[in-house]
Parts: C-alpha cells; structure tokens; sequence
C-alpha cells in the first residue's frame, strides 16, 4: 500500500493508504482504524483503485478540531475525496466509517456512485442494544469484535500482550486519541440521526454484515434496508463486527456481486 | 490549618458478597440494593453528623455530588447544603462541589451557589469540579472529548454571571443565552473556589491562573499523594506564585480511638467495608477515552485494565494500612504524629477529614470525629505560622453570622 498526506480545503492534513487499480473506490475504516499492511485492503486492490483515508485522531491525520460531529464529518469526507482529484467514487464505510459514509450519501445523493455500507453504526434500536465500547476493557475488545477471537487478538495488538503494562499504556494513548474522536459520533449512544435521512441517499447500496456480529447485529441490516431505496443485503457467514478481515473473500465476492 | 468535616454519604448496606456479585459500585449498581425507607434514616444521620462537626469546631462541612453511586448518596449537593445552611451558622459550607459541565443551563450552578451563599450569609466554598468519567461520560453522558470543553465554557459563563452587573449575551459553542441576569447574587463578591482534581496537568495551571484552591481527593492516603502534589508545588514555583499552603488541599481518611488498639478494634470492619466494597469499581468506567488528555495520559498511565488487575482484593493488614498511609488511625496523639506528616509532606493547608467510613455507625463517627476536633486538631492549629491570616483562599461571612444561632430542630435537638 502507499500512503500519502494529503491536504483538504479547509486545511487539514490527512493521511491517505493508496492501493490496488480499478474503479475509484473511497473506503472509510471503523473505530480500529486501518491495520498494518491492511490485508483487506490489499485484497480489494485486486478490483479496485482502494483510497483509505485515516479519520481525525487516527495515526497522524488531522483535522480533530474541525471535525465535532456528524455534519462536519460528512462535509471533510467530500474535502477529501475533492483534494484527492475523485469524482463520483464508489463508498464503502465500515463499522463508524459506516456511519459517516452514510451521512455522506444522504447529504449529497448524487455525488457517489455505489454506495457499500459493512456493518455500519449510526441506527440505535432498544431490542438489540449495542455493547458499549467505551466501556469495554482492552482485552475485551477482541472477543466482541471478531468471530474468530484469536485473529481478533493478533490484529488488534499486533502479537503484542493486552496484559502487559507498558504496550498497554502505549495502547491507551492511541485509544484515547482514536476513541476519543470516535466518541464524538457513538457516545453514550451511537445514534446521531441517520435514520432520518437515509431516505435521500440515491446510489444503489450494498449491505453487509456478518451473521455473528456481536457489536452491531446483524437485525441492523433490516433497519438501513427498509430506510434506502435501492438496498441488497449480504449476510456473511463465520463473520463478526469485523468480518471484512476473518472471511475476506465473502466479504469482497458480497461486494462485488 | 482548615479543617473540613465530610461526609460521602456511603450506603451502609451493601451486602457481604458485593464484590463477587456486582461489577461496580458505580454507573450500573442495581437499585435494588437501595432501600428508601432505610435511606431516609441514612440521610438523615449524616446530615446530623455534619451539624454535630460544627458544633465541635470544624471550620467547614462539605458535601459532593456522585451519580449512580453506592458510596456517594448526593447526586444533588446543593440539596445538602442548602438543609445545612439552615442548621448551621459558623463553619463554611464546603459544597465540593458541582459538576459545571453537566448543568444544562449552567447558569443554574451560579444561581444555586449564590442561593446558598445569600442563606448562609456568605458560607459558601465552591466547588467545580471536571468531575469523574463515571459520573460526567458514564452516568450523564456527557461526549469525553467535549468535557474539557464545556468545563471551561461553563466556568466562564458562571463567573461572569456573579460578577457583571448588567445582563449579558453569552454565545458559547455549548450554551447560548440572550439574557444572562443572576439573580440572586452572591454575597462574597468572588467566593472562594476550590478545584478537586486527580492529577491532570491542566487542572494545575487553571488554578494557578484563577488563584483557587486545588485539593486532591484520592483515597490512596498521603504517602501516594506526594508525587502527585510535589508536581503540583513545583507548577506553583515555577508560576511565579507564592507558596501558600491555603493553594491546595487533600482528603485523608481518620479514624481516632481512645488507644492505637481500639482504633484497629473499633473501626477495621469499616475501613474494610469502604475500601472493598465502596471502591469496587468496574475499570472499563474509569476513564472513558477523550477523557483525560493525551499530554495527561502520557504523564503516566496507571495499568488498572489489565486482566490481572481487575479482580484484585485490597487486603491490607492495619498496620500496612498505616503505613502505606491510606488511613491515619490511632490515639488521639498518634494521629497528631500522622497529621503532621500527612499536611508537611503535601505542604497543605487544607484537610478534607474523612471520618465517617464506609459503613461506620453514628456513635462510633461522633466518637472518632469528637477525639479529633479536642484532642488533634488544637495541636495543628499552627502549622503554616509563616502564612497566618492568609484567607485569600477561604469564606468571608456576614460579620453577624457569627453572632447568629443555628435554627433549631422542629420537635427535637
């Protein structure tokens, strides 16, 4: 993957992963950020032009004041797809990028061409209460996240230890950063008024959840489907709140299809 | 040396097996753990409790808010404050204090702290604080990032309040008010302000800015304090301010018995009772990310999310408890000895006396705080004598005030 640092008009500075060659697609990462030598993203690289831009607070992309809730959010990730030269891309968000790739299509329909929601914050409904991530401890985070717990643990920590001191304090500094600016979207709960608008959004959708996502469940997906127009819905089987990174191949097969 | 009396106002009830059963004291306690009818002899105790430490001389009696809490029973202090006004006439009314970010006007805090002010006669210490993750994230659901944030507006806000004449348009990011008008105001012209903080760096400087107290409320006891408050005079140094131990403040637990022997005696089972049950926290509410800033994090990290460490049991003997300084126990002349170090170690002129533990009955507290008022507190009376009469950082009541007599009880003392 390349990465670049790109700056917006409003004058923040964001970091961009570049990979793969295809059709433009804007992929907007989850409240775990991008990985290292992000193995999803590499994969879709084998069909499309993959552009990650980094979210504010995330690794060193800017823009943390400027960006305060959900409006502000959409509107810097237009910024961004403008300074990137892109017009009419294709946006997939996951998880919270779910969320603001969604704000994004509704608020300006016709400036994106498909658009691929993967397991998307943003809808609260009091029969599936959504776990609070802001009060999950650290080695919890992996057993709510993933179906396959173990991947879950090498990828969040990167074969590092949850339980040792000093890789902990290191990880709770870029948590605060990252959940810190996450917080400003998802706290105390993670509804911001999507619902309302999703009836604007044009661009045919994709929806796609994994079977066993404990995070968001998958009765979610029924919710964003009778909101969007023009909607398909992929139930990924072994597939939890991360299932772009456990069946990667369903995944992208769900998208693509 | 001020000496405040407070009480947290614990529920005494919480059953034997708390901590294997619940997850935390705090945020998500089942409320049926609370039983009401019991709650109002507990209130009423307590409230009790603080007009007998004035009674016996402390120069303040203080309250604090807690939501959601089984060791802090007073969401709203004000509440307290105000029945203590009515029953009281000489000690501060040291209301520590008032989340300002959770109110929503927060010209309410500045319109209740000048009612309490006007009642009492010019009693009141406020109290501002950031307040804890739990109660300000978890409980009110207050964004983390914005905390800091709506902290510092509502201060702003509540200071011009008391102090403009006129009223006033305030177009802050979080409140917008056409007509900001303060009625009533307070009668100390600018009432002493006193910040608990727990060690963020940006809590010193805003103190030092403002000339307020700052007390830290731990209950880890003064020899873990140190650091913390060696930090917090090396800022003042270096400020340029002057050193005057009436700038900070710290909360202690004491207990006093008539012999060394008897205070293990008497009051263990409560000294257990706080630090195992009142203080089992769940550690996922202990810090909610964007709480703390990143400057503060990186000032040091303390690992209580480990795996390991959740789960771990306070099990101290007495004399480790002593020792380690959690709790200054003894006679009346060990405690001396204790207090000593405990107010030259912090260089503070301040003590919050935590002396109603846990889940202490009411003859034993007046016991333990009546040893301390008679036979502890005249010998530390003196300690700061370079700093006598400084009382830039404490009430300045009615001069009647003193001359006037608390109102009495409706059918009985």
């Amino acid at each position: 993957m390349e990465s670049k640092k790109i700056t917006t008009a409003q004058g923040c500075e964001v970091r961009v992963y570049t990979t793969g060659q295809g059709e433009p697609l804007v992929y907007l990462h989850g409240v775990t950020g991008v990985m290292k030598d992000d193995p999803f993203l590499t994969a879709l690289g084998r069909h499309y032009t993959v552009y990650a831009p980094v979210l504010p607070g995330f690794e060193d992309s800017g823009g943390e004041d400027e960006v305060d809730g959900v409006l502000s959010a959409a509107l810097h990730g237009y910024n961004v797809i403008n300074a990137l030269g892109l017009s009419c891309p294709i946006l997939m968000g996951h998880c919270l990028g779910g969320m603001i790739a969604a704000e994004m299509a509704a608020i300006a329909p016709n400036d994106i061409s498909r658009l691929i929601l993967l397991s998307p914050m943003g809808i609260w409904d009091d029969a599936h209460p959504i776990p609070d991530l802001f009060a999950t401890l650290p080695f919890e985070l992996p057993g709510l996240m993933f179906n396959n717990v173990q991947l879950g643990e090498e990828l969040l920590a990167s074969g590092m230890d949850f339980n040792d001191a000093e890789f902990l304090t290191d990880f709770l500094v870029g948590n605060a950063k990252r959940m810190g600016m996450a917080g400003k979207f998802l706290f105390p709960i993670p509804d911001r008024g999507v619902k309302k608008r999703l009836y604007r959004i044009k661009a045919p959708t994709r929806l796609i959840w994994g079977e066993n996502d404990a995070l968001v469940s998958p009765s979610y997906a029924g919710i964003y489907a009778r909101e969007i127009a023009h909607s398909e819905t992929a139930l990924i089987p072994d597939g939890g709140h991360m299932a772009q990174y456990e069946v990667t191949d369903a995944v992208i097969d769900a998208l693509i299809s | 040396m001020k000496f405040t009396w407070f009480n947290l106002m614990p529920w005494p009830y919480l059953p034997d097996d708390f901590r294997e059963k619940y997850r935390s004291v705090w945020v998500d306690i089942p409320n049926t753990l609370y039983d009401p009818k019991l709650g109002h002899q507990v209130y009423n105790t307590y409230l009790s409790q603080l007009e007998y430490a004035e009674s016996l001389g402390f120069d303040g009696i203080g309250v604090n808010e807690h939501h959601q809490n089984g060791y802090g029973l007073m969401p709203s202090p004000n509440i307290m404050a105000a029945a203590l006004s009515r029953r009281t006439s000489k000690s501060a009314l040291v209301v520590l204090g008032n989340s300002i970010a959770l109110y929503n006007p927060p010209i309410r805090v500045a319109e209740e702290f000048a009612m309490l002010d006007v009642i009492s006669g010019g009693r009141l210490v406020a109290g501002f604080p950031v307040g804890t993750s739990m109660d300000t994230n978890y409980c009110y659901g207050t964004i983390p990032a914005e905390t800091r944030k709506r902290y510092a507006e509502a201060h702003e806000l509540i200071k011009r309040a008391w102090a403009e004449d006129e009223p006033f348009a305030f177009n802050g990011d979080y409140t917008k008010l056409r007509y900001v008008n303060c009625w009533p105001k307070p009668i100390q012209k600018n009432p002493p302000v006193f910040i608990p903080g727990g060690g963020s760096l940006e809590t010193y400087d805003f103190c030092l800015e403002n000339d307020y107290n700052y007390s830290y409320l731990s209950f880890s006891g003064y020899l873990r304090a140190k650091q913390l408050m060696d930090g917090y005079w090396e800022h003042v140094e270096k400020s340029g301010k002057d050193m005057s131990p009436y700038r900070a403040g710290f909360a202690q637990t004491i207990v006093v018995a008539d012999s060394d022997e008897d205070a293990e005696k008497y009051y263990r089972e409560h000294i257990d009772y706080f630090y195992n049950r009142c203080l089992h926290v769940y550690p996922g509410f202990a810090d909610a990310p964007g709480y703390r800033t990143i400057k503060t994090l990186k000032a040091g990290v303390t690992s209580q999310m480990t795996r390991q460490a959740v789960g771990s049991v306070t099990d101290l003997s007495w004399d480790q408890l002593i020792k380690d300084g959690y709790i200054i126990a003894g006679s009346p002349s060990s405690v001396v000895e204790q207090m000593k170090k405990l107010i030259h170690s912090l260089r503070v002129g301040n003590i919050f006396c935590l002396i109603h533990v846990g889940n202490m009955p009411d003859e034993k507290t007046r016991h333990s705080t009546k040893l301390f008022a008679e036979q502890v507190m005249p010998h530390l009376r003196n300690e700061w004598p370079d700093f006598e009469g400084d009382n830039r950082f404490w009430i300045d009541p009615l001069p009647e005030q003193a001359e006037r007599a608390a109102a009495p009880a409706v059918g009985g003392a």
